[in-house]
């Protein structure tokens, strides 16, 4: 039987991550594994769902790297999680939101992930993005979607002191945000 | 002998580094920390080039950035070549190849000069005037000719190798300009804590405390207090000091643009490093302090080279420690120009200044300089100069107190340092849109009423004195800060005034006397008195008819002189006159300054599907639909795009074909109003739509005219599958939100774009079924089980799909929904296993083939945003019973429901070998008198292989009542018969597609 | 570039937004009850005012949300965004003679 494994056998357009040093700007840009993400959608939420917190601000992004909900409006959350707790997270949250109007919706091949790390990762972020990203206009918990030059991003920074971000774009716009991040770590420069 | 005109001492140049570098083939000797021309003066050097209509010999006037003659042209290497740069600007280090413009054979004998001699010829308005006719001449003669004569520079023909970086910053105070005013505000705003970003254009930053060899500040020299407030502001964490950046453009809500020249001053492949940088700043409060320009005087031959502007003379000798000339005379009528003729004496040379006004109205300075052995001729006018390539004596005369000229007197010299008063550089604030003032008292146009949170201080709001320029610095910047802690400077006081003079009073015939007021557009006092006598009283037209203040200068040297002058012959006041707009860039901005890293791969994103890789392997050839590169068809060895789309055409007729369809837009649209919101944007009924099912949807704008199609599968009750064309799935989902969440915000419904998520296979011909059914788990595919249009989930190749069965060719088709990226793994599977069928990949152009066989409608192609459904024959898919839906109103508007509108119909050549051009256009009578009456266009237009013939889709007035007439359609040799026919070439009982 | 202030998401620059031009202007319950002259008003005639102008605007690249918002046209000053369905706080009238 001609087969291939879903969700073990994806093809991602960045490749798979390599472990790679980090360039000249000491800024570190490795594409993301495979992940699965949801987008959620519902108007009156309440609390949380499968545990993961429905009511904090908008622009905020709660748990950990495991699993992550960012809200990124009024009645929009973008969910990530690992590929294998995928389908068992959507049923609970489908189950959590019962008798409530909502849309959950698999996105997990849609998105594609992008990490950047590094003291200077926010300069070169600010190559395309025109947002704030000082510590006031973006502390880490932040997540929001935005642009980086021409391509549409949700930008997620990681919480803790270091400068830890990740940059989601849809698939297609992968190969030209993942081009644009290094062209960005080179007009950062050095002795900055 | 090099660089004799270097001191021995003195400057901020770098002695222990010597550097040479080339103007035009020469080897010129300098040090690090010079400019272009400060290097050229050191060396005597003054003729820097030939002027833009005169071709007349021009030296270097300015040491900034408002020089308008000495414009060279930068060589860095090959694709780095640079026209038009200001010698005063370029910093020179060693191997940097320079070379003047706008001279042929070479820079010391110009055959263009004879312009000079013809000057009368090339009076304002000389275009306008000369070459009115003959009317043929324009396009062969006239135009080459002046579009050969005109420019300065040649634009570099190789592609710029250099990278140029972007950089959006945000702070909470921005100066610009490093000069005292703003290193006051600077220091003010940064001790509040808050961010700050101070930005200066020059190579270093500290304004006129880096030529400022006497004044002391707070009890210490200028260049210590320099020194001390730079390694402050440097420390601190809260401070970006950026050199060598130039703020050119002030936009709205203070966003301000800066360009950071960050290795043209140093030899090429010093750095890895961008070339340039573009910050787009972000400011919570501006200070503007990027200080003033020094007038000019306009007097007869007045831009000789040699002659300076006294301030720039005073920098040449103080900052890069060159004398531009051993003998110098001063001609002033303020009082700036005494300290730099005192510097000058001190520096060793012979000087003179001459000074307009009377005796008593010069306060201290002729008795100073008197003190110091300079001799002053006060109440002296210049009427002229002497000399070519360099000036070798000035004219002056004493002016009576009848205001008459007195007897001539010629004062030999080989540098004038002249002063016509200062001039705030306003420009950033205009940018803001602020409104300028005229003070009389500086005789200026001074920012008046903000319209952005900004604040301008020191010479750019018209302060010259240096303890008033850092107070009002260290004001502003506190007050940016939000800060009420002030600051009170102590420095030593600055001679400040001057009397304002638009022409030099002279005893010429003013008719003869060629006075430059504009030296980079040549333009002279009597062209702005002549295009006022021509009545351009407007200073805007005054403007365009002379050129005045255009290119690089943009009111930088001769604004307040030609505005003067215009006032004079209106017998108006300036305020009266007014002031030209300020518009950006403040200097020239490079190309690559503003295009950043927006080149090549990142120009524009190219968006792939997860079947591109393979496509590209298997020979594709693509075409960009939006953003999207789409396989375009598959040549085998030897095939041309005829062959081989006539091969997959038959491939898929009579076989199977494959065809990458992800591009299409996908929308998960889910609630429990989905069906409600359905019926509510699309014309046709959804409500009794079974899951399972699918639909053709077409949408409507509220104009009534077709915005998008595509198939629409209900997947659950409240939950439906929807496509759109690729180049509108953006549009349709920004249209549904839009209606959603401002129209109807009671509908409980979610929209997802799902267009990433899945890549769709579309597998079309009789064969298709065959080819999946081994690979499918979970779905029964027999055509009673699975008809057309029907939607099922299940798994391909281990794969969760939603599988249509639906066809854009008229055969049997399938499109698998597929996980993006699982999708190239199942396209592989299913590549191998139809290979017994003879599975054919094939692309967009054999797509719309096919479909226009069929007579279906490309959304784009047959539709142009005037199109009904009526008009492309699918009136009959409006839901009658549906009493609204967005734009079934607008199809009953008078013109949409009048006769005679265009109607989607097939042509038929007479010549079944002719493929008619897309766009051409209909007519009934191609004998008829020109202009004939169109009757409509050809939308679609194809060579059919399964036909084997030609086929077309046009839209035609009154189309189908014309099925079966011959009408003519334009071609590139005349017309060609056609039969207007039903729009369905193939199949036309649409027997195969239940297969 | 304007900086605009979305009101979920705060002040956010021009390039994420989308102008939807002007607000206020709802969609009639029954479109068929409107005559010609009627329906083609409400299609195509908009106001452009110098001056105070109340307009549509969406955070495209952003929290994706329609809002309102009232701009100086003459300054581009933006004296208030507020989300759909709100009125301003203040009457478009009397801002724009003052």
């Amino acid at each position: 039987m001609l087969e291939v494994r879903y969700r073990t056998a994806r093809a991602l357009p960045l490749g798979r991550p390599e472990t790679t040093a980090p360039d000249r700007s000491g800024i570190l840009i490795r594409p993301a594994d495979a992940e699965a993400r949801l987008t959620l959608r519902v108007r009156d939420p309440g609390r949380s769902a499968a545990d993961l917190l429905l009511d904090r601000p908008i622009n905020t992004v709660a748990g950990d790297e495991g699993r992550w909900i960012a809200r990124l409006g009024p009645d929009e959350w973008l969910i990530g999680t690992a590929e294998y707790e995928a389908d068992a997270l959507a049923a609970t949250i489908a189950a959590d939101l019962a008798g409530k109007a909502h849309a959950l919706v698999d996105i997990s091949h849609r998105n594609v992930g992008i990490d950047l790390s590094g003291a200077h990762a926010a300069i070169a972020l600010n190559a395309g993005c025109p947002l704030d990203l000082g510590e006031a206009g973006f502390p880490e918990g932040s997540a929001t979607r935005t642009l980086l030059g021409k391509a549409e991003i949700v930008l997620i920074r990681r919480p803790g002191p270091s400068p830890r971000y990740r940059v989601e774009c849809w698939r297609s716009f992968a190969t030209y945000v993942h081009g644009f991040l290094q062209e960005a770590a080179f007009g950062v420069g050095h002795g900055e | 002998m090099a660089q004799q005109f270097r001191l021995s001492r003195g400057g901020r140049i770098d002695r222990s580094r010597p550097i040479a570098f080339a103007f035009n083939g020469r080897t010129v000797q300098g040090f690090q920390g010079d400019t272009v021309a400060s290097a050229l003066l050191a060396n005597g050097i003054h003729l820097a080039g030939r002027s833009f209509k005169y071709h007349r010999p021009r030296g270097i006037l300015s040491h900034g950035p408002d020089e308008p003659s000495a414009l060279l042209s930068v060589d860095r290497g090959p694709g780095r070549i640079d026209p038009n740069n200001r010698a005063s600007v370029v910093e020179a280090y060693e191997g940097l190849k320079t070379r003047s413009q706008n001279h042929w054979p070479s820079l010391a004998f110009d055959v263009g000069a004879v312009n000079d001699l013809l000057s009368p010829v090339f009076v304002a308005g000389f275009y306008y005037k000369t070459f009115m006719w003959p009317r043929t001449f324009w396009d062969r003669v006239y135009e080459p000719v002046i579009r050969a004569a005109a420019g300065l520079g040649k634009a570099p023909e190789e592609p710029d190798p250099d990278r140029y970086a972007n950089r959006h910053a945000h702070c909470d105070v921005l100066v610009v300009g490093a000069g005292p005013a703003g290193l006051a505000a600077a220091l003010a705003a940064a001790k509040t804590g808050k961010r700050v970003i101070l930005a200066d254009e020059g190579a270093e930053p500290g304004g006129s405390l880096l030529h400022d060899l006497t004044s002391e500040i707070d009890g210490r020299p200028a260049a210590e207090w320099l020194r001390a407030t730079l390694a402050e502001l440097d420390g601190r964490e809260n401070v970006i000091l950026l050199p060598r950046t130039t703020a050119f453009g002030y936009c709205n809500h203070n966003h301000v643009a800066l360009t950071e020249r960050v290795t043209d001053h140093l030899p090429t492949g010093a750095s890895q490093a961008p070339r340039e940088r573009l910050w787009q700043v972000r400011a919570g409060e501006v200070v503007l302090a990027g200080g003033s320009h020094e007038r000019p005087l306009v007097f007869a031959d007045n831009d000789r080279p040699g002659i300076l502007l006294a301030e720039s003379v005073r920098v040449f000798v103080n900052r890069y420690g060159v004398l531009p000339g051993r003998r110098i005379v001063f001609a002033t009528s303020g009082a700036s120009a005494y300290t730099a003729a005192l510097d000058a004496k001190a520096a060793g040379a012979e000087v003179t200044l001459v000074d307009l006004r009377l005796e008593p109205d010069c306060g201290s300075g002729p008795a100073r300089l008197r003190a110091a052995g300079i001799p002053v001729l006060t109440g002296h006018t210049v009427v002229g100069s002497k000399g070519r390539k360099r000036v070798t004596g000035l004219l002056v005369a004493p002016i009576g107190s009848d205001g008459r000229c007195g007897g001539r007197r010629l004062l030999p010299c080989d540098c004038v340092g002249m002063s016509g008063g200062w001039t705030p550089a306003v420009h950033l604030f205009s940018q803001s849109r602020g409104k300028l003032v005229y003070d009389a008292e500086r005789d200026a146009f001074v920012p008046g009423s903000s319209a952005q949170a900004e604040r301008s201080a020191g010479a750019a709001k018209g302060t010259y004195d240096l303890a008033a320029c850092l107070n009002e610095g260290d004001a502003a910047g506190a007050e940016a800060a939000g800060s009420l802690e002030r600051r009170a400077f102590t420095a030593t006081s600055t001679p400040t005034g001057f009397q304002p003079v638009r022409i030099m009073p002279t005893d010429a015939n003013p008719a003869k006397v060629r006075a430059f007021v504009d030296f980079q557009n040549d333009v002279t006092a009597k062209d702005i008195k002549l295009a006022v006598r021509e009545g351009f009283q407007s200073i805007e037209h005054v403007k365009r008819y002379t050129t005045t203040g255009m290119a690089t200068d943009q009111g930088k040297t001769s604004n307040m002189n030609a505005l003067g002058i215009v006032a004079g012959q209106l017998d108006k006041t300036l305020p009266g006159v007014g002031t030209t707009t300020f518009r950006p860039p403040y200097t020239p901005v490079t190309f690559g300054t503003l295009v950043g890293p927006a080149r090549h791969a990142l120009f524009d994103p190219i968006r792939t599907t997860p079947i591109h890789d393979w496509a590209e392997s298997h020979g594709a050839l693509f075409e960009n639909v939006a953003l999207w590169r789409r396989a375009w068809y598959f040549p085998k060895p030897g095939e041309d795009l005829h062959a081989a789309v006539a091969r997959e055409c038959k491939a898929v007729r009579e076989g199977v074909g494959i065809f990458d369809a992800s591009t299409l837009g996908k929308i998960e649209i889910v609630g429990p109003d989905a069906a409600e919101f359905m019926n509510r944007v699309y014309i046709n009924p959804w409500a009794k739509l079974e899951p399972g099912r699918c639909r053709y949807g077409l949408m409507l704008k509220e104009d009534g005219y077709i915005l998008d199609d595509g198939v629409v599968a209900r997947v659950s009750p409240e939950c439906f599958h929807v496509t759109t064309t690729t180049g509108g799935a953006a549009r349709v989902l920004a249209h549904m939100e839009d209606y959603l969440q401002t129209e109807w915000p009671d509908l409980q419904v979610f929209l997802t774009s799902t267009t990433e998520q899945w890549a769709v296979i579309a597998l079309q011909g009789p064969k298709a079924r065959a080819v999946i059914e081994p690979l499918v788990d979970g779905i029964d595919l027999s055509p009673e089980a699975f008809p057309h249009m029907a939607m099922r989930s299940g798994t391909i190749c281990g794969v969760p799909t939603r599988l249509f069965r639906v066809s854009f060719t008229g055969e049997l088709g399938f499109e698998i929904n597929v996980p993006s990226d699982n999708a190239l793994a199942v396209w592989e599977t299913v590549m191998e296993a139809g290979r017994p069928y003879g599975i054919t990949p094939y692309g967009t152009e054999t797509m719309h083939v096919l479909r226009a066989e069929k007579g279906y409608i490309i959304v784009g192609q047959e539709t142009d945003g005037t199109v009904t459904p009526d008009d492309v024959g699918l009136a009959s898919m409006i839901a009658k019973a549906k009493k609204d839906f967005v734009g079934k109103r607008s199809l009953a508007r008078p013109d949409v429901v009048a006769a005679g509108r265009k109607q989607l119909v097939g042509l038929v050549t007479d010549d079944p070998k002719l493929v008619l051009d897309e766009g051409a256009q209909v007519v009934a009578d191609p004998d008829q008198p020109i202009p004939m009456r169109m009757l409509g266009h050809v939308t679609s237009s194809y060579w059919s292989a399964n036909c084997n013939r030609s086929i077309a889709l046009a839209l035609v007035a009154n189309g189908r009542e014309l099925v079966g007439r011959t009408l003519h359609v334009t071609t590139p040799d005349g017309f060609a018969a056609a039969r207007v026919a039903e729009p369905v070439f193939f199949d036309p009982k649409g027997e195969r597609i239940n297969a | 570039m304007l900086l605009i202030a979305c009101p979920y998401c705060g002040n956010r620059p021009e390039t994420e937004f989308r102008c939807g031009g002007q607000a206020h202007i709802a969609r009639p319950a029954d479109p068929t009850a409107l005559d010609d002259d009627a329906w083609s008003a409400h299609l195509f005639v908009r106001a452009n005012p110098r001056g105070i102008h109340a307009e549509r605007w969406c955070h495209a690249h952003g929290c994706g949300r329609w809002f309102n918002a009232l701009r100086d046209t003459v300054s581009d000053r933006f004296l208030e965004t507020y989300p759909v369905g709100a009125q301003p706080s203040r009457s478009i009238e009397t801002e724009a003679r003052a």
